[in-house]
């Protein structure tokens, strides 16, 4: 195992993108956060920039205005990052499948590492889907 | 010299990207552009392809947090159409759910805040008072969010007899917790400092801009969609509608905390009404829609919801418009943020409960030279909690 991965399995940072989605998953995410669940004891933590992250957590059908910025951000992300989409939406789209302005899933565009289906997912679902990545490594 | 500051479109913390441009003149803002349709999926179109039944879910998802009021605002419109009256159990169980996610919205709100004012206990605290919320709500409806409960004539599931006691205990335990948190709100010096006569909004401006909800009614415009359209139970139900004076970030905060006080006495008054009843129908049986058309208001959380749908006397809705809230509020940033400091800007556009949702990176723009500094979220936040420290050194506070 590299040093880098090594680094990357304890207290990954977490950098969250909303692609277009319904705010639901963003805010189970962050419920992951808050002392129910409190993963923070773990060293992971939400962080403001790309550029600190190891997780890059992505929810929402990808819309076409978001789409460059999307790309950008993981062109911008610390290499070797872990992609895990979040919701049916992130997985496939979900309910707005059909949407004109709707350009995803996620994984057409940008590598993806796992995904955590429901719509949305409890926050118990969400880390147990971190955790299953950060075990493969 | 004037700068611009470009706010979005994304923020890693929470909801649908919008895109602010600050203008500043050294610290304070004096101009303020805002782009949104980030999160643009089309969901009118989209609706017009999917059955009269099928719609409610897919509204519910237009924002996460007002996944009751979509639906509501959306079957009222289609009953609108249809001239019914659902069942009373029925209207007893939409003003439950909904009225609990009012509860849990607001609750939201305030931690979010806090966190921008600096003080995250408020943050970790009040989302930790919302988790017994969520619990109560997957017990009556199986989700925690996205409750798909509404259905064109009643609600797809009874509630369940036995979590009645239990809805009252958490009920109980919330107003404690509620009392707390607005108490700290009404006596904290340094949250006065911060928020009081700042982003004031008044009513005339409420009037022009169309102001919706906790943001209208701060700013003394006395208007709520469940009194003035009352709608299903609410004609039944006592409960005041709070409004403030000033119009600032100090009483949108009030505003909120106190409604939460008024959601509670709705829920009581409903159980009570529950209790009382023996049973009964909890949904009307629709076997088609007919041509014509229907308008549904409802009073979600952050304002007047509102949907029209019209009919052709197919199985699907021909037209459907919806007109969330936000659209207004957000709006009103342009009159509330100049003038104010860039550190206020966060508070102030959050307080229209947008929550803010766009600060993944700001750039500041040299408007001469071009040249480009960029500062993320976390910098506005940290301006943000400096500005709260400093007030609270020259408080004297800790
Ligand atoms: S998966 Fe569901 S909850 Fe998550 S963003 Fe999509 S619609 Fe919203």
């Amino acid at each position: 195992m590299s040093l880098g991965l090594k680094a990357l399995k304890k207290s990954p940072w977490v950098f969250h993108v909303n692609t277009g989605a319904c705010n639901n998953c963003d805010i189970e995410i962050l419920d992951a956060l808050t002392p129910r669940f409190d993963v923070e004891r773990f060293g992971i933590v939400l962080v403001g920039s790309i550029r600190h992250a190891d997780v890059l957590l992505i929810s929402g059908p990808v819309t076409r205005n978001v789409l460059p910025r999307l790309k950008r951000l993981y062109e911008q992300a610390p290499k070797p990052i872990k992609v895990i989409v979040i919701g049916a939406c992130g997985c496939n789209c979900g309910i707005f499948r059909d949407g004109y302005n709707i350009i995803g899933p996620v994984d057409k565009h940008i590598p993806v590492d796992a995904y955590v289906p429901g719509c949305p997912p409890k926050p118990e679902t969400i880390i147990a889907g971190v955790v299953k990545v950060l075990n493969t490594l | 010299m004037v700068k611009k500051i470009p706010i979005g479109p994304f923020h890693p913390i929470l909801e649908e990207p919008e895109f602010f441009e600050l203008h500043v003149d050294g610290e304070r803002v004096v101009d303020i552009d805002i782009t949104i349709g980030w999160s643009h999926r089309g969901i009118e179109l989209l609706s017009e392809h999917k059955t009269w039944d099928q719609v409610p879910f897919l509204v519910e998802r237009v924002c996460g947090i007002c996944s009751a009021s979509h639906p509501y605002a959306y079957v009222k419109a289609v009953e609108d159409l249809l001239q019914i009256e659902v069942p009373e159990r029925a209207q007893y169980i939409r003003v439950i759910v909904a009225e609990l996610e009012r509860l849990h919205s607001h609750l939201l709100w305030t931690g979010l805040a806090g966190h921008f004012l600096g003080y995250n206990t408020v943050f970790m605290w009040a989302w930790k008072y919302r988790e017994p919320l969520l619990d109560i709500l997957e017990a009556v409806t199986g989700n925690r969010n996205h409750y798909a409960t509404w259905r064109i004539g009643g609600v797809r599931r009874d509630l369940p007899e036995e979590e009645i006691p239990n809805i009252r205990e958490m009920l109980d335990e919330l107003e404690k917790k509620n009392d707390l948190l607005t108490k700290a709100i009404i006596d904290d010096p340094v949250i006065h400092a911060r928020t009081k006569g700042v982003g004031v909004l008044n009513q005339t401006k409420c009037r022009e801009y169309g102001a919706l909800g906790p943001t209208a009614r701060a700013g003394n415009y006395n208007i709520d969609a469940r009194r003035d359209h009352p709608i299903d139970a609410y004609r039944n139900v006592e409960f005041d509608v709070i409004v403030c004076e000033n119009g600032d970030v100090y009483d949108k905060a009030v505003v909120r905390q106190l409604e939460n006080f008024e959601a509670i006495r709705i829920i009581r008054q409903c159980l009570d009404a529950i209790e009382a009843m023996d049973g009964g129908d909890i949904l009307l049986e629709i076997e088609e829609v007919p041509p014509g058309e229907g308008l549904g208001v409802y009073e979600a959380p952050r304002g007047e919801v509102f949907h029209y749908v019209r009919s052709d006397g197919k199985n699907m809705p021909m037209r459907h418009k919806i007109r969330a809230p936000s659209f207004n509020n957000i709006l009103t940033n342009e009159y509330t943020v100049p003038g104010y400091s860039v550190a206020d800007a966060g508070l102030i556009t959050a307080a229209v409960d947008p929550c803010y949702s766009c600060t993944e990176r700001v750039g500041v723009v040299n408007a001469r030279s071009g040249e480009r500094k960029v500062l993320n979220e976390e910098d506005l936040i940290r301006m943000s909690r400096e500005k709260t420290e400093r007030i609270r050194r020259e408080l004297g506070i800790r």
